[in-house]
């Protein structure tokens, strides 16, 4: 472009620099929100991969089971093999750490094994500590970010106790694990001291091996599969990889969706604003044409305007990004609160080509926001524009057949099945809703005006009036309104959909009084029936229900379940969405309800059977109901503990239910609870405490989405204010007449307020009902296609009415103000100005 | 042989087991270092019961080297070594991998073509299949390397990338008791010794695979099996030790330990005879001089890769005087990588009056500093 042309558009940016901030701003917030989002995950998951490729090492297969492992006489089975050079078997717990909340990843390894596989892996002894200390049951061996996280100095002999069943072991810090990196957070000891330890003699988690050179891999994990028992996998580490990554894609494509949608309100808000700045500037394009522009150049000058303007909003999202993630690596960590990666301390980096896509991807949202603007202002015919200087050239017909396609689309689109685990179809469906609304505004509006109007004050009318005459500009600085109130709206009803049905779920998952805890799940911490004896003799209890979590592999590709053992006897015990309740009968296959997940991902309803593997045998089950379950997002089974102990002889139990006498004080038991195990080891919780907790959990879940969704509201409001603004400056002249004609000062405010206002009541009105269709996409076909679980459907309407109020009032407050400066101008020069 | 034995004790891996199981019991803590049967005199070794592991004893190993002769009359030199430590870790660990028993190997073939020693080690805790020793007869076993006693002969295995023998071996007579009808003493202090037999004069065949090329070999070897509780004795530095086969049918086992100052602490050997009579050799019957170094151009470490041998021969009433010559200069095994031990192990010639009597090992320790433990 050349020299005068940058000076006529891109400096005309400065002449409105409220609506180019503001634009850039929309623009730097979707771009930061997106590569903020990117970034973390990115960051999070390469730490996570790197953590899988440390314990893989050099291995070409691995062999895993369930979290509480297989029979460890597979090992030397596998290592005698023909294809195998070498095998390293591991045993990984989480150690509970007495007095701690966080677990402490523990490998028990054969260091003789780990040279040839998991160099690694590798504990090397602190100054002074034997060589082979390594092979002593009470050593252990810290990388350096457990070391960090436990506040340890690794100079020092330091003492570590850790926790099995109800007991404390102090293990002694030994050395460190180099190998393991920085980001890490893992502790090495020797296989047969951890399997004493924590109870697991006989069974180890994983075996990794090395092929020697000329053996096909494919070929030799087929051989090798058909050795393993039932629930045992034999992978390549890469899939392991794919199907860590595949945990968390469904959270991190909803969070990626929802920036794309802050971006697409910058968007908006850009077009808005070019939109009406062209309507401004008609003359001097009409000029510039009369005096040989040609229309190309004209359309390519207002194109770089946009261009320019996403480019430095590119540039100040991706700072901004940046700052975003390092904020949330600080605050929250980096699965963004969710949980999907425990220890696991990624590091913030620079991505040159995504921030470089980002800083585009702003560009993009710039040209795309000034593409009808600059088409429209191309087609003037100059004649015309430069006589009629004050016609704004906006026109908005309705368009109610694009309207119905784009319904029936989403309608359609609504079901389909989803891709790869991700709702694409759902999240087309949305796009599609809000582009219904957005295509039903200009013959909303119209039908709006013809509404009976009654009497009214003068400004009502000349507001009702204003609205009728100019449809198109009420289009323009709707449009953003209508899209963040549906997007608002959608998220606030799907949030509280969830957090309704949610605290419903907890109501019948928590029957009891008190729980007690040894450790969460997955961790070392356990009971067992002399820990429940001690606890049944206690004074006060009424019943308690012991309750067993485990991990299983059903089928080969697919992540590890839970199995949860729980007395199931009444109607109530499970929050049934289908089947019911029913006693095993003698000679038929004992009863299984599954959860939804379980459900979706392995295609079983009532009436089915499963074989569940069991400590390396095939359970048949009949498939007895379906529940609900919010806690595990893979799935889990759920068994009558009675059933689940006579099959398979294990009497651990990880969390005890207590029933207590009436009259008892739950304090007081409590207190006797903590007593007889130590506070250290056991945690003991009222059921009003755990859903306390597990409310407050599920709210820093979504601090995301109520950050977006304030964004995309504060977007919304923007547009508002500066529609309103370059309105107003365009009918200075208009207001110059108003005061003429005896209007006060503040009466052309309240008419500006109260255009305001009736414009957001319209966008408001729309959105709310879009708001409710994507709400019920986001709860009907996304959540349960992302996470498979359903929700009851619920709508917060006094919520909902506060916030359209308040939306209202603001967008009121925000015509006026925008306002102010047009109505400063001296009555008598505002309507001279153009004779 | 006592020397020999804790020489290459005090070279390998097994070492640093040793000195972790003394450290457990000795510095400091106050664990009794007992929970090991000592090694008493009057013990009557019988075969083949006492060729099979010994594992309430500390250590135990079973040593071979010799000489091979391929088709083409090239000469190489080969060892293998089987380590047993007890480590007395996890005794009462009901888990299959408790670490109570660690089996160690080294491996090496010394090829002049090659100039230096190809070498390599395994190392595992005892779990069967894998890794195990057995009580009753010779057979000792890590990661498909192995030494197993049976139809009247040994048969050795050993596999690497970068050589692989398999070898029988085929002793002439009984087993050669050393020290005192197997009471082998390491110090003028009875408690540091060892149960301690050699089976020389082993007749070897088989296939050896160096460089990518098999061939069929036939030679001589040597076979040292001891085990023992003791330690090595406090302020001994390194050792010197000889297995020699003679032309003669007789063979010949020296040692000496050192202090750090190279001034020997202790000596003995056993000489065998044509007619398969042994004759123990005491501390005042052997004596080792060096008679030409050779400086490691990697460790920097001097050995002393030719030898005088002073040897009193009892029956025969009359010192007579050795010269050791090694097959090549280089026969260092360096493993800092891995374990960190340094030491010279290698395949030499015994000379008398300038003539070639006999054949076989020497090994050299503590030549390269004191090892880490």
């Amino acid at each position: 472009m050349s020299l005068p042309l940058r000076r006529l558009f891109v400096a005309g940016l400065r002449r409105r620099p409220l609506g180019a901030s503001l634009s850039l701003l929309a623009i730097a917030l979707g771009v930061a929100l997106g590569l903020a989002v990117q970034l973390i995950h990115d960051a999070a998951l390469d730490e996570f991969g790197r953590g899988l490729r440390l314990l893989a090492g050099e291995a070409d297969l691995q062999v895993v089971g369930p979290r509480e492992g297989f029979d460890d006489a597979l090992y030397a089975a596998l290592a005698v093999r023909p294809e195998v050079a070498a095998a390293s078997p591991v045993l990984e717990v989480r150690a509970r750490l007495p007095g701690h909340d966080d677990s402490l990843r523990v490998l028990g390894v054969d260091i003789f094994r780990l040279p040839a596989v998991q160099p690694a892996l590798l504990p090397v002894p602190a100054e002074g500590v034997g060589q082979f200390a390594a092979l002593e049951p009470d050593r252990i061996f810290l990388s350096a970010a457990a070391a960090a996280a436990l506040g340890l100095d690794m100079e020092q002999p330091a003492r570590l106790p850790v926790q099995s069943g109800v007991t404390e072991h102090v293990l002694r810090v030994s050395g460190g694990v180099p190998g393991a990196g920085s980001g890490q957070a893992l502790a090495v000891m020797d296989l047969a001291g951890a399997q004493r330890l924590f109870g697991h003699v006989g069974r180890i988690t994983r075996i990794e091996l090395r092929l020697h050179a000329g053996v096909e891999r494919e070929t030799a994990r087929r051989a090798l599969g058909a050795l393993l028992p039932p629930g045992v996998e034999v992978l390549a580490p890469e899939s392991a990889a794919a199907q860590a990554g595949g945990v968390s894609r469904a959270y991190r494509v909803n969070l990626g969706m929802l920036a794309a949608i802050a971006l697409l309100t910058g968007v908006f808000l850009v077009f808005s604003s070019q939109m009406l700045a062209v309507a401004r500037r008609r003359q001097e394009f009409a000029f510039l044409r009369a005096l040989g522009m040609t229309r190309a150049e004209l359309r390519r000058g207002l194109l770089a305007e946009g261009a320019a303007l996403g480019l430095l909003g590119g540039m100040a999202g991706v700072l901004l990004g940046h700052g975003l993630a390092a904020l949330a690596f600080r605050l929250v960590g980096g699965d963004l609160g969710a949980g999907y990666f425990d220890g696991v301390r990624p590091v913030l980096r620079f991505e040159p080509w995504l921030a470089l896509a980002h800083g585009a991807l702003g560009v993009a949202a710039g040209l795309a926001g000034s593409w009808i603007p600059a088409r429209d202002a191309a087609r003037l015919v100059p004649a015309r524009a430069l006589r009629a200087a004050d016609e704004t050239a906006l026109e908005a017909h309705p368009r109610w057949g694009a309207c119905a396609f784009c319904v029936v689309a989403a309608v359609l689109l609504c079901a389909l099945p989803p891709v790869g685990g991700v709702p694409v179809a759902g999240y087309a469906a949305v796009a599609c809703i809000l582009a219904a609304a957005l295509f039903a505004l200009p013959g909303v509006a119209a039908l709006a005006v013809r509404l009976p109007a009654g009497s009214g004050a003068v400004p009502w009318r000349l507001a009702r009036a204003r609205l009728g005459a100019a449809p198109g500009q009420i289009v323009v600085a709707v449009a953003g309104v209508v899209a963040s109130v549906a997007l608002a709206v959608a998220m606030a009803i799907m949030v509280a959909a969830f957090r309704v049905s949610l605290d419903d779920w907890l109501a019948r998952m928590l029957p009891a009084d008190l729980y007690l805890q040894a450790s969460p799940s997955a961790a070392s911490g356990y009971l067992d029936d002399e820990a429940l004896a001690r606890v049944a003799a206690l004074p006060g209890i009424a019943a308690q229900a012991p309750i067993r979590a485990r991990q299983l592999r059903l089928a080969p590709g697919h992540a590890p379940v839970t199995l949860l053992a729980r007395p199931i006897s009444a109607d109530g015990d499970l929050p049934l969405v289908a089947g019911r309740i029913a006693a095993a009968r003698p000679g038929a296959d004992p009863p299984v309800w599954i959860s939804e997940a379980v459900a979706d991902l392995f295609e079983l309803d009532v009436g089915d059977t499963i074989d569940v593997p069991l400590d390396g045998r095939l359970l048949r089950f009949e498939v007895a109901g379906i529940w609900r379950d919010y806690a595990r997002q893979h799935g889990a089974l759920a068994v009558d503990l009675e059933t689940y102990r006579a099959l398979s002889g294990d009497r651990r139990v990880n969390d005890l239910a207590i029933r207590l006498a009436p009259q008892a004080d739950a304090a007081r038991i409590a207190e006797a609870l903590l007593d007889l195990f130590g506070e250290r080891t056991v945690r003991v919780s009222s059921a009003g405490e755990i859903r306390a907790l597990s409310l407050r959990i599920f709210d820093r879940s979504f601090m995301v989405t109520y950050l977006m969704e304030a964004v995309a509201v504060l977007i919304g409001l923007a547009g508002i204010a500066t529609s309103f603004a370059a309105l107003a400056s365009a009918r200075r002249r208009e207001f110059g007449m108003l005061r003429h004609l005896g209007f006060t000062r503040a009466e052309v405010g309240r008419l500006l307020a109260l255009e305001g206002a009736l414009g957001a009541m319209l966008g408001v009105a729309l959105g709310m009902l879009a708001g409710g269709a994507v709400a019920w996409v986001l709860v009907e076909v996304i959540n349960r296609q992302s996470f498979h679980w359903s929700m009851d459907f619920h709508v917060p309407v006094g919520g909902l009415a506060i916030f359209a109020a308040v939306l209202i009032a603001l967008a009121a407050a925000a015509a006026r103000l925008a306002g102010a400066h047009a109505m400063r101008t001296a009555a008598v020069r505002a309507v001279r100005e153009d004779w | 042989m006592q020397k020999g034995m804790e020489g290459r004790c005090f070279a390998s891996l097994v070492c640093m087991l040793l000195a972790l199981a003394a450290g457990r019991a000795g510095a400091g803590d106050d664990v009794e270092p007992a929970g090991y049967p000592p090694v008493l005199p009057g013990y009557q070794l019988a075969f083949p019961r006492d060729g099979g592991a010994h594992p309430d004893f500390r250590t135990e190993w079973w040593y071979v080297t010799g000489w091979l002769e391929d088709a083409e009359g090239a000469q190489r030199g080969f060892q293998i070594t089987f380590f047993r430590v007890r480590t007395r870790i996890g005794e009462d660990n009901p888990s299959r991998f408790a670490p109570t028993q660690l089996i160690l190997a080294h491996a090496a073939v010394a090829d002049p073509a090659h100039g230096r020693l190809l070498a390599a080690e395994r190392a595992a805790r005892a779990l069967s299949p894998l890794a195990g020793v057995e009580q009753g007869r010779t057979h000792a076993w890590v990661d498909g390397w192995s030494l197993a006693w049976g139809d009247g002969h040994y048969r050795a295995q050993a596999a690497d990338g970068a050589f692989s023998f398999d070898l029988r071996l085929r002793p002439d007579g009984p087993p050669m008791l050393n020290g005192e009808d197997g009471f082998s003493r390491k110090d003028a202090d009875p408690a540091h010794a060892s149960h301690y037999y050699s089976r020389p004069q082993l007749v070897v065949s088989g296939t050896l695979e160096v460089g990518g090329r098999r061939v069929e070999v036939a030679g001589s070897a040597w076979l040292d099996h001891e085990w023992s509780s003791g330690l090595m004795p406090p302020g001994a530095h390194g050792w010197d030790w000889i297995g020699i086969n003679l032309h003669d049918g007789g063979a010949l086992m020296a040692f000496r330990m050192r202090a750090e100052d190279g001034r020997p602490l202790w000596a003995a050997g056993t000489l065998r005879g044509q007619d398969g009579a042994a004759q123990a050799l005491d501390e005042q019957a052997v004596h080792f001089s060096p008679s030409r170094h050779w400086r490691s151009p990697r460790t920097g470490a001097r050995y002393p890769v030719a030898w005088r041998l002073e040897v009193t021969d009892g029956r025969e009433g009359r010192a007579r005087a050795f010269e050791i010559v090694p097959l090549m200069d280089d026969q260092e095994l360096d493993s800092r990588r891995s374990t960190g031990a340094v030491y010279w192990e290698g395949a030499v010639r015994l000379l008398e009056g300038g003539r070639e009597i006999g054949r076989g090992y020497l090994e050299m320790t503590g030549y390269a500093g004191r090892l880490r433990m």
